[in-house]
């Protein structure tokens, strides 16, 4: 947002790109949650451009993706978050979408120093290099504390205007934006990707682990940002709704997912990830009873679906709270 | 001109936005594009987009789980 005013404050044109990888935080669980519900379901990178005047470009990325994230050039960094490489992937995206549309350099909001791995001044050259930007790719709010770029050199951008941050701090992002009017932003450090997220990278690994190989698809990654996930068993796990939203959600995944839901109180949707034997969906039923309000209950009823539809009620004791390993939780 | 439709319903945003970008693509201007979607979201990122990249709101339906906006391309 600042690196893109200080740009058209110049009178060149610019317009925005957002990648969409399906590991994006907005959207989705705003959508699904019920928690969520209050606040504005408003899409980041709409609202920005919306408040700079210009146009936006949302381009979907999510096959393409999955290499960065299933094979990291350069590994992970805290969780399963490939900053670099991914880093070094948009920007080569951008590149290609640049050359396409006719346009002349990139921009990006990156600092030197800002992040530990991908925003350091030698991985800066890294990104430039990799994603063959090369010197079309210019950093206005550190740009004065790198070698010149090409729009620099050449004059289509006055270098004197651009900027010398450098750190972590975000003090001096949210002094410029208090100079431009901005009183609203998006959250300014790492929280829109939930590779980032320690436990949702959990549930990658395990996903991984419990395939034998690191594949994914777009309802895969979907499904690891909704309700609370348990593998009772390597042979399948349950992913149990934690409110209506995401309830109606996992409602959606009927007919690909054996199901289940207590009959006899009110209670979750669970879906049956794997490949479940008639004593492991009795586990699982003890377990939806557990989620349920029948959790104190002698015997909970509950209805396991088929994904053809066919539905079977059995009647079980809930599972104790000292029966569930802590380790089932992912 | 013409009308158009784009089923976007189960996508949650911003695949709808990602749909509707990509089928204006291949319209004419004064064409109409009614989209039918089920995630909320799109009552607030289709709008917007069509702001922001010159396109008009014509209107927004909610019928029950599904809303349908109805856009006229800029």
């Amino acid at each position: 947002m600042l690196a893109a005013r200080l740009i058209a404050d110049q009178g060149i044109h610019v317009e925005g790109i957002n990648f969409y990888t399906g590991f994006c935080v907005e959207g989705h669980t705003h959508a699904i949650r019920n928690q969520h519900r209050a606040k504005p379901k408003r899409n980041n990178a709409l609202w920005v451009a919306e408040r700079l005047n210009i146009k936006l470009h949302i381009i979907d990325v999510i096959e393409q993706y999955k290499d960065v994230v299933i094979n990291p050039k350069h590994g992970y960094g805290a969780n399963m978050n490939p900053c670099l490489g991914c880093k070094s992937f948009m920007v080569g995206k951008a590149r290609q979408w640049m050359e396409q549309n006719g346009f002349d350099f990139i921009i990006t909001g990156e600092v030197i120093g800002q992040r530990p791995k991908s925003q350091r001044r030698d991985t800066m050259p890294v990104v430039a290099r990799e994603s063959g930007a090369f010197d079309r790719l210019l950093r206005p709010l550190c740009a004065r504390l790198l070698p010149p770029t090409l729009p620099e050199r050449e004059g289509w951008v006055n270098r004197e205007k651009l900027l010398r941050m450098n750190g972590r701090s975000r003090k001096p992002q949210m002094a410029l934006a208090k100079q431009f009017g901005f009183r609203d932003y998006a959250q300014p450090a790492g929280g829109c990707c939930f590779l980032t997220d320690k436990r949702y990278s959990h549930k990658l690994a395990d996903l991984w682990q419990s395939r034998g190989e690191k594949r994914y698809d777009l309802d895969d990654i979907m499904l690891l940002k909704v309700g609370r996930h348990l593998r009772p068993r390597a042979n399948f796990k349950l992913i149990v709704g934690r409110d209506d939203g995401e309830n109606n959600f996992l409602h959606g995944y009927r007919r690909q997912y054996v199901h289940m839901f207590p009959t006899s109180h009110k209670g979750p949707l669970v879906l049956v990830n794997g490949t479940a034997d008639a004593s492991d969906l009795q586990l699982a039923a003890r377990l939806t009873a557990r989620f349920s309000q029948g959790k104190e209950d002698e015997e909970v009823t509950v209805a396991v679906c088929n994904t053809e539809g066919g539905q079977q009620l059995v009647a079980v004791r809930p599972m104790s709270p000292a029966e569930i390993p802590g380790d089932w939780y992912l | 001109m013409s009308r158009h439709e784009l089923d976007a319903r189960r996508l949650l945003c911003p695949l709808p936005v990602i749909r509707v970008q990509e089928k204006v693509k291949t319209l004419e201007r004064g064409d109409t594009l009614d989209v039918l979607c089920s995630d909320p979201g799109a009552l607030n990122d289709i709008p917007a987009w069509c702001r922001i990249n010159g396109h008009k709101l014509i209107d927004t339906r909610s019928e029950g789980h599904h809303i349908t906006i109805t856009i006229e391309v800029g």
